[in-house]
């Protein structure tokens, strides 16, 4: 049995959400006695001449690859896309490199992952939850006609078409035990409550090319990508985040905490209320509809700890609540907490952080 | 412009989930409801592009006869229509639904009412997060579709809608009728006027009954993860407090 997984990039390598997607799939196939085979998807478009005609797709395909016409045969090209070694270390002997068109086209992705499906009678196509991820599997259970089961944290095969799964609601606040019956399984994986586990025992990866049949219809709603965006500090990458919530009280409040957060090399983080209070911009919102983070530091003032804002910084390594409100809810998910209010204990942290400084 | 404005409702959750004793559903007897957040952005993106461009736009939501409430809060928002597709309180899945819907969209384009231009959903449902409504029904109607989008502008029989990914930019050209899912962040909801919330009270609501239909993936049951924290080790009240916490700031070597 033929658990498919499609894998996304991290530059050359492979994003660390498919990693975790990886792992999840190799525990399902492994259920059912079978393997996983990678499906990454060629980045020009193409590989060799063959397959789109005249319409120009796959035409930029000389690119750093050295894929397209005039470059390597369709597996030399195929083998160039993949990043093997990666899928080794995560128990993949077989990978297909799928020529979906230039560029990234959902439903074309999704066209590509049901042929494939077919051919190789793959019995489910796991992705990672993420933006990618959930688009094509979603396009490719309306295409299949086959339910998807999102957010998964485990799965396993019971039966030929049956499977059992655990999967997430409320971005991770809530379990669901669920059944799925379906000729062909398709998940997500929740990526943050499923470890990226590497695997040793496959040495090399066996890699083939695919050539789906792409309509027109399917690539006409394609990405075009616009220069990457500048900024200080990522939310989502920040190694220490200091979060304002309602406590902060105003949009004045929030200069102190910045002003910390620059001490501490990170970022500003806010709740939702402050977004829709218009007090801070939603680029800054920490939560299930806004970034999730994972600092090494979350310090939370004035933030109650609803669970849509918990949802977005579980994956924090130490959370430091400051909140007037002993039992909020924030207290009983936080590492440390100092009852008080933070418009009187930020800037009298800010003056003790700048004298320590000053004296060292 | 006509436009069809999707919404879902759900438990307005708040510190903390509550299952209920058969943990089959989220106890709400403690808690009202609301529309899932990037749903009331795609109401309000819906009454501001008919704000600038006229025509109208209709709220949809699929449940239980109490979710004619969630269509009178964003009547009151400015939408000028609300259709309820009445179910008897079973939990659909998002197979079922986007069937519902799409069957809703075509019976008004085959009634000989102006068919929708835009359709707008929520990028996911706060509560179940299935992800695929919104590109079920976009395909059931052949409609070109796409999700997770920041930032909307329409122009002669098109669509620029934009997203984030991976730090950069993706735009993506639509042309019209088209489905487009939109997330928190595309726009700042307002707050319901007086005189909105009044006509929302006074609004007709039309009413029609889908049948349900049995899903592939079926749940079992409901539960809470296992807590990973207890709670917090207090470092101290108020700015005495300060010395102990520039303390575990440096134990934790986020001071430079």
């Amino acid at each position: 049995m033929t658990v498919l997984c499609l894998v996304e990039r991290d530059g050359d390598g492979v994003a660390d959400a498919s990693l975790r997607a990886l792992s999840l799939a190799r525990e399902l196939a492994a259920s059912a006695g079978g393997s996983v085979a990678a499906v990454v998807f060629s980045r020009s478009g193409g590989f060799g001449s063959g397959g789109f005609g005249s319409d120009g797709l796959g035409s930029d395909g000389a690119g750093p690859d050295g894929l397209g016409s005039g470059g390597a045969g369709p597996d030399g090209g195929a083998e160039a896309d993949v990043p093997e070694r990666e899928l080794a270390a995560f128990g993949v002997a077989d990978a297909y490199v799928v020529a979906a068109g230039a560029g990234y086209a959902p439903a074309a992705w999704a066209r590509g992952l049901a042929e494939l499906a077919v051919t190789c009678a793959a019995a489910a196509v796991v992705a990672a939850a993420t933006e990618r991820g959930s688009e094509v599997l979603a396009h490719l259970g309306a295409l299949t006609g086959q339910p998807v089961a999102a957010n998964c944290t485990s799965a396993r095969w019971i039966a030929p078409g049956y499977w059992e799964l655990v999967r997430q609601r409320w971005a991770g606040s809530l379990l669901e035990d669920a059944a799925l019956e379906a000729t062909l399984a398709l998940l997500t994986v929740a990526a943050d409550a499923v470890p990226a586990q590497p695997v040793a025992g496959v040495a090399g990866v066996n890699v083939q090319a695919f050539q789906p049949e792409i309509a027109a219809a399917d690539l006409q709603v394609r990405a075009v990508e616009s220069a990457e965006r500048s900024g200080g500090v990522s939310l989502a990458t920040a190694r220490v985040v200091v979060g304002g919530g309602r406590g902060v009280g105003g949009p004045e409040g929030f200069e102190v905490l910045e002003e910390l957060a620059g001490l501490l090399g990170g970022t500003l983080g806010v709740s939702r209320v402050v977004t829709s209070q218009g007090w801070r911009p939603h680029r800054q919102q920490v939560g299930q509809t806004g970034t999730k983070i994972s600092p090494e530091l979350y310090l939370a003032c004035g933030i109650s700890g609803a669970i849509q804002h918990m949802a977005g910084c579980l994956s924090a390594k130490h959370i430091v609540a400051v909140n007037t409100d002993p039992d909020a809810p924030i207290i009983a998910h936080a590492d440390y907490a100092v009852i008080g209010d933070l418009s009187q204990v930020i800037p009298a942290l800010v003056a003790a952080i700048r004298d320590r400084a000053g004296a060292a | 412009m006509e436009i069809l404005a999707c919404v879902k409702r759900v438990p307005m959750v708040g510190g903390r989930v509550v299952v209920t004793a058969d943990g089959q559903d989220v106890d709400t007897r403690m808690s009202g409801f609301t529309v899932s957040p990037h749903e009331e952005c795609a109401v309000e993106e819906a009454v501001q592009i008919v704000e600038r461009e006229g025509g109208s736009v209709t709220v949809l939501t699929l449940g239980p006869p109490e979710a004619a409430d969630q269509l009178r809060d964003m009547l009151a928002l400015g939408a000028q229509h609300a259709l309820l597709l009445e179910t008897d309180g079973r939990e659909w899945g998002p197979v079922a639904t986007a069937a519902a819907i799409a069957g809703a969209v075509t019976r008004r384009a085959d009634s000989g009412e102006p068919p929708y231009d835009l359709l707008l959903f929520g990028n996911e449902a706060a509560d179940t997060g299935d992800y695929q409504v919104a590109i079920r029904v976009a395909h059931a109607l052949s409609l070109p579709v796409v999700s997770g989008i920041k930032r909307l502008s329409l122009a002669a029989g098109g669509a620029q809608a934009s997203r984030e990914y991976c730090g950069m930019q993706e735009t993506y050209e639509l042309t019209l009728p088209a489905v487009v899912s939109v997330k928190e962040g595309i726009n700042l909801p307002r707050y319901p006027s007086l005189p909105g919330r009044l006509r929302a009270k006074r609004a007709k609501i039309d009413v029609f009954r889908p049948d349900w239909q049995p899903e592939g993936l079926r749940k079992t049951g409901l539960r809470l993860p296992q807590e990973t924290s207890g709670r917090a080790r207090i470092l101290g009240s108020g700015v005495d407090a300060v010395p102990a916490l520039v303390a575990l700031l440096d134990e934790l070597g986020v001071l430079s």
